[in-house]
C-alpha cells in the first residue's frame, strides 16, 4: 500500500451524509470492531487515508494520516530507537493510528508512558459538517484555545473523523527485562503498590494466574540494580506484555462477558472480581463475573472507578459506564457542536451521542 | 444589562452574596477591591465590581447561582500569578477568589495521588507528599506562590515537561462547579473516567468553562538522584544543535534549558550561579532517576555536549552547586527585571529545529525597535520565553514592546508553533489568536464554551477572540508551513 491523502473525498462524503442525515460507521482497520455498541450506518472507510506525513526523530514528534497501520509507525520509530509510549493494542487484527487514538486504549505501559490522550499533540479533524479543522500542533506545549485534540482521544469517532494525528514519541529504553514472582492477588497488589512508590524503572506490572509479572525499562545499570533488588525469576517473558495487550492470554479465551474495571490502583479485590487479570499496577482489571452489570457498576463506582463491558456483552447492558445528569448534558451539547446532524458513529459510545 | 447604576448594582449584589458567603468575605469598598485589579500581568488593570472569597464548595455554588440569576460575569482567580491576564477582573463582574479553599484534603500514598482544594500552592503539594517519598511533577517557576486551581486553568508547565508532561498529564480528576451552580467531576479515581475526556477539555480552559473546586493530582516517586550539567557555547546555533544531538542519542533529560547571553548575564549578576558570562548561550541539562541510571546518563550527556561543540561542560559537584545552577535559571525573569524598568515576557513554542532562525529574527526585531530582548528557552520542549525590555515611563514604549511581542508570536505560528506554550492566552495574546486559528475553529471554540456556559458569564472576553475583533485587529490566520520567507533554507 502506498501513501494516500483522501481527506478531500472523505470531507465530501461527510458533507453529503450530513445533508442526507445518513449515519456513518467509521472504520479504520477494523481491529476493534467489537468495542462499543454496533453502529447502524454506511461504512466510512478510513484505511485508504494513510502515510506518515512528517517524522523528525530529534523533534520527538510524528504526524501520520489516520489510516496508517500502527505497525508501520512502530517500525519507523524503531529504526530511530524511538517508540509510541502508550503501547496501543491491535487485538486480532492490525490497528490504525487513528483508531488507536479514537479508542483511547493504552497497553501495559500506560501508567508510566501515558495514554493516547497524553501523547496527542494535535489533530486534523473532519467534523460532522464535513469541515476540515486543525487543533493543537506539532509542539510539546500548546495552550492556545481549548484542547479539542485530547477531547477526541477516546471519543470513538462520535465527535469527528480524525484525519491526521500528531503524537509525541519517546526514546525506546536501552534495556527491557521482565521478572516473574509467584504471589497471590493480594500480595501481588501490595508488592506492586510498594514498588510504585519507589523510583523503580517500572514499565509494566500485571498479575495473571497467580503470578506477578514486572517489566523494567531503562539503561543497563538501572535495570540490573532493580532486578537484583526485586528478586524473582528473570527469563524470557517478553511475550506476556504483547499477549496481555492484545488479549491473547488464556484468560481472555472465555466467551463470558469481559469487563474492564478502571479503579484506584490500591483498591482491594472487589466482590465482583470473581476471575481477574490485573494490569496497570492495579488500576485496570479484566474481570469475568457472575454479578449483574448494575451490581458491578455500583461496586466499582463506590470505589471511585468505572466499568466498561469490553467484550461479549448483550444488547441490554450498556457498554460504557452511565453518566450523571450534568455530564450527560455536556456530552449531548458537545455532540451538537461537532456533529449537529448526528451522523458520526451515533450510539457507539452512548445512545445519546 | 439593566440601566441600574453600577453603584446600586454593586450594593445590591453584595447584599445578596453576603447572604450566602459567611463572614467578611464579600469585598465591595474601593480600597478592598484595588489589590485585585490585576494578576501577574500588571500592564492590564481593571477594578472588579465585587470580590468574593468563598470558604467552601457550597459557598462557591451559592455565589455562582446568584451570579447566574443576576446575569453577572464571574472571573475566577487563584493566586493571581498568571502572566497572560487570565484573571484580569471585569468591571461589571464578580471576581471569585479561590484563595480560601487552601486545604490539602488527602495525601494517598497507596494510590500515589493527592486530593487538594484549588487554592493550595503548587509547591505545598510536593512538600506534603515528601514524607511518603512522592512529589507532584509540574513545577512552573512561580511554584512557591501559584495555586493548583490556577495551574489547572492554565495547564501550567515548568522546566520538567519534556519528561514529566504538563498539568494535564498529571491530573486524575477535577471537580468543577458549573455556572448554574452544579457540581460535576471530570476524570476519576483510576487512570481514566467514563465518557468523553472532559478532564482534558477543562484543563487549560482559563476559567471559561467552569470553576475548579477540587483537584486530584498524580504523585510520582522522588527520583533517587538528579544531576545537572552546564554547557557553554560560543554561538546560539551550536547550542541549538546540541539539543537535537542529545535527543538523537536517546537521552530524555528531566530538564533542558537554554539561556542566551543577555539573560545568563542578568542571572549571573543577580544570583551568582557560576555561569560563564562570556558565553553566547548556556545549556542546563538535568537527568534524574536511580543512582546507577544517573551516573551512566550524565557521563553520556557530558560527552555528547562536548562532541556537539560545547566550549566547556561542568557537572554540578554537589547538591548545592546543582541548586545554584538552577537558581540562575529560575531567577531569570526577576534578574532581567533588575536590568530594565519593565519587561514583557513572551511564551511561544516552536519546533526546535527552527530555533536559529527564530532567534535571528528576534534579534532583527530588537535592532529595528531599539528594544533589548533576552531569551530564556525551555529547549527540550521548544517553549521560548523572549523577554522584551522596555520602560513604561517612556511614552510609546509599552506599545512598541507589545508590537515586537506580537511579531514574535506571529513568527512562532509561521514556523509551525504556537503563541502560547504554558502561560495561556488570557487578555494578553487574544489578538494573536487570530493569527493562530482561522475563523471556523474560533467559532467552534465559542460554540464549545456555550455548551458549558450558554450565557457567556464565565471569564468572557478572554482566551478566544470574537470574529469581529479579529477583523478589526486585521491579522490573518498564518498557515503553519506557509512561510513568508520561502527563500530561506529549511530542513
Amino acid at each position: 500500500m502506498t501513501d494516500h491523502d483522501i481527506g478531500t473525498e472523505l470531507a465530501e462524503r461527510v458533507r453529503d451524509a450530513a445533508a442526507a442525515r445518513q449515519p456513518l460507521r467509521l472504520v479504520g482497520r477494523n481491529s476493534k470492531a467489537f468495542y462499543g455498541h454496533a453502529v447502524d450506518g454506511e461504512t466510512l472507510e478510513l484505511a485508504g487515508h494513510r502515510g506518515i506525513v512528517r517524522y523528525e526523530p530529534t523533534e520527538l514528534v510524528l504526524t501520520a494520516r489516520a489510516g496508517t497501520p500502527v505497525s508501520e509507525i512502530e517500525a519507523a520509530l524503531a529504526a530511530n530507537g524511538q517508540m509510541l509510549p502508550f503501547e496501543p493494542p491491535s487485538f486480532d487484527g492490525e490497528a490504525s493510528i487513528g483508531g488507536a487514538v479514537a479508542a483511547g486504549l493504552g497497553g501495559p505501559r500506560r501508567p508510566w508512558g501515558g495514554a493516547p490522550r497524553d501523547l496527542l499533540l494535535g489533530i486534523t479533524l473532519l467534523d460532522g459538517r464535513g469541515r476540515i479543522l486543525r487543533f493543537g500542533g506539532e509542539v510539546m506545549k500548546n495552550v492556545a484555545g481549548y484542547d479539542v485534540s485530547r477531547l477526541m482521544a477516546g471519543a470513538l469517532g462520535t465527535l469527528g473523523v480524525l484525519l491526521e494525528v500528531s503524537l509525541k514519541v519517546l526514546p525506546a529504553p536501552a534495556v527491557e527485562e521482565s521478572l516473574v514472582l509467584t504471589l497471590n492477588h493480594e500480595h501481588a497488589l501490595a508488592r506492586v503498590r510498594e514498588l510504585a512508590r519507589q523510583p523503580a524503572p517500572l514499565s509494566g506490572a500485571c498479575h495473571v494466574d497467580g503470578r506477578l509479572y514486572l517489566r523494567l525499562s531503562g539503561n543497563a545499570a538501572s535495570v540490573e540494580a532493580w532486578r537484583t533488588q526485586i528478586g524473582g525469576d528473570g527469563g524470557n517473558e517478553a511475550d506476556i506484555w504483547r499477549d496481555l495487550r492484545d488479549h491473547r492470554l488464556p484468560f481472555f479465551a472465555s466467551q463470558q462477558p469481559l469487563w474492564r474495571l478502571g479503579l484506584p490502583p490500591a483498591t482491594p479485590r472487589l466482590a465482583c472480581e470473581q476471575s481477574v487479570a490485573t494490569d496497570w499496577a492495579g488500576a485496570q482489571r479484566w474481570v469475568h463475573s457472575d454479578c449483574s452489570g448494575s451490581e458491578i457498576r455500583t461496586e466499582v463506582a463506590k470505589s471511585g472507578g468505572h466499568a466498561i463491558l469490553f467484550r461479549h456483552g448483550n444488547d441490554e447492558t450498556p457498554v460504557f459506564h452511565p453518566l450523571d445528569a450534568v455530564r450527560q448534558r455536556l456530552h449531548i451539547g458537545l455532540k451538537q457542536v461537532f456533529d449537529p446532524a448526528g451522523i458520526l458513529n451515533p450510539g457507539r459510545q452512548y445512545a445519546s451521542i | 444589562m439593566s440601566t441600574e447604576s453600577l453603584h446600586n448594582r454593586r450594593e445590591r449584589l453584595a447584599a445578596r452574596l453576603r447572604g450566602v458567603i459567611a463572614g467578611p468575605h464579600v469585598l465591595s469598598s474601593d480600597e478592598e477591591l484595588k489589590p485585585y485589579e490585576c494578576d501577574g500581568l500588571s500592564a492590564y488593570q481593571v477594578v472588579p465590581l465585587l470580590v468574593v472569597l468563598p470558604g467552601s464548595i457550597e459557598e462557591v455554588q451559592a455565589a455562582l447561582r446568584i451570579c447566574h440569576e443576576e446575569e453577572t460575569v464571574v472571573v475566577a482567580r487563584g493566586a493571581g500569578t498568571g502572566l497572560s491576564g487570565g484573571a484580569l477582573p471585569h468591571a461589571e463582574g464578580v471576581l471569585l477568589s479561590l484563595a480560601r479553599l487552601n486545604r490539602i484534603l488527602a495525601i494517598d500514598p497507596d494510590n500515589c495521588c493527592a486530593r487538594v482544594q484549588p487554592g493550595v500552592r503548587n509547591l505545598a503539594i510536593s512538600e506534603a507528599a515528601k514524607p511518603h517519598g512522592l512529589y507532584y511533577a509540574p513545577d512552573p517557576s512561580s511554584q512557591i506562590a501559584c495555586s493548583i486551581g490556577g495551574n489547572v486553568a492554565e495547564n501550567a508547565g515548568g522546566v520538567h515537561c519534556l519528561k514529566y508532561g504538563l498539568t494535564v498529564n498529571n491530573l486524575l480528576a477535577v471537580e468543577v462547579v458549573t455556572i448554574e451552580g452544579e457540581r460535576v467531576t471530570f476524570g476519576g479515581g483510576g487512570l481514566d473516567g467514563p465518557g468523553l475526556d472532559l478532564l482534558a477539555l477543562v484543563t487549560g480552559s482559563e476559567g471559561m468553562l467552569g470553576v475548579v473546586v477540587e483537584v486530584t493530582v498524580k504523585l510520582l516517586p522522588i527520583p533517587q538522584r538528579a544531576q545537572v550539567a552546564m554547557a557553554a557555547f560560543d554561538d546560539v546555533e551550536t547550542a541549538g544543535q546540541a539539543v537535537a544531538d542529545l535527543i538523537a542519542a536517546g537521552i530524555l533529560p528531566a530538564g533542558l534549558e537554554m539561556m542566551d547571553n543577555p539573560s545568563l548575564r542578568a542571572a549571573e549578576d543577580f544570583v551568582h550561579a557560576g555561569y560563564p558570562t562570556d558565553a553566547a548561550a548556556i545549556l542546563l541539562c538535568e537527568v534524574d532517576g536511580g543512582n546507577e541510571e544517573v551516573s551512566e546518563d550524565i557521563a553520556k550527556v557530558r560527552q555528547r555536549l562536548l562532541d556537539s561543540g560545547a566550549d566547556e561542560v561542568r557537572t554540578a559537584s554537589d547538591d548545592s552547586e546543582r541548586a545554584r545552577f538552577w537558581a540562575g535559571r529560575k531567577a531569570a525573569f526577576p534578574a532581567v527585571g533588575r536590568i530594565s524598568p519593565d519587561y514583557y515576557c513572551m511564551d511561544g513554542t516552536i519546533p526546535r529545529k527552527h530555533l536559529p532562525r527564530v532567534l535571528r529574527e528576534i534579534a532583527r526585531y530588537s535592532d529595528e525597535s531599539g528594544l533589548r530582548v533576552a531569551n530564556v528557552f525551555h529547549a527540550g520542549d521548544g517553549n521560548l520565553h523572549p523577554l522584551i525590555l522596555y520602560d513604561a515611563n517612556n511614552p510609546g514604549e509599552l506599545e512598541l514592546a507589545e508590537e515586537v511581542g506580537g511579531r514574535i508570536l506571529e513568527l512562532c505560528v509561521e514556523v509551525g508553533g504556537t503563541i502560547t506554550g504554558e502561560h495561556g492566552v488570557g487578555m494578553e495574546k487574544i489578538n494573536q489568536m487570530c493569527a493562530q486559528f482561522p475563523p471556523e475553529e474560533l467559532q467552534l471554540f465559542h460554540d464549545l464554551k456555550a455548551v458549558f456556559d450558554p450565557g457567556t458569564l464565565l471569564n468572557p472576553g478572554k482566551a478566544i477572540p470574537t470574529l469581529n475583533r479579529c477583523a478589526e485587529f486585521g491579522a490573518m490566520h498564518v498557515k503553519a508551513g506557509d512561510l513568508r520567507f520561502p527563500h530561506l533554507e529549511r530542513f
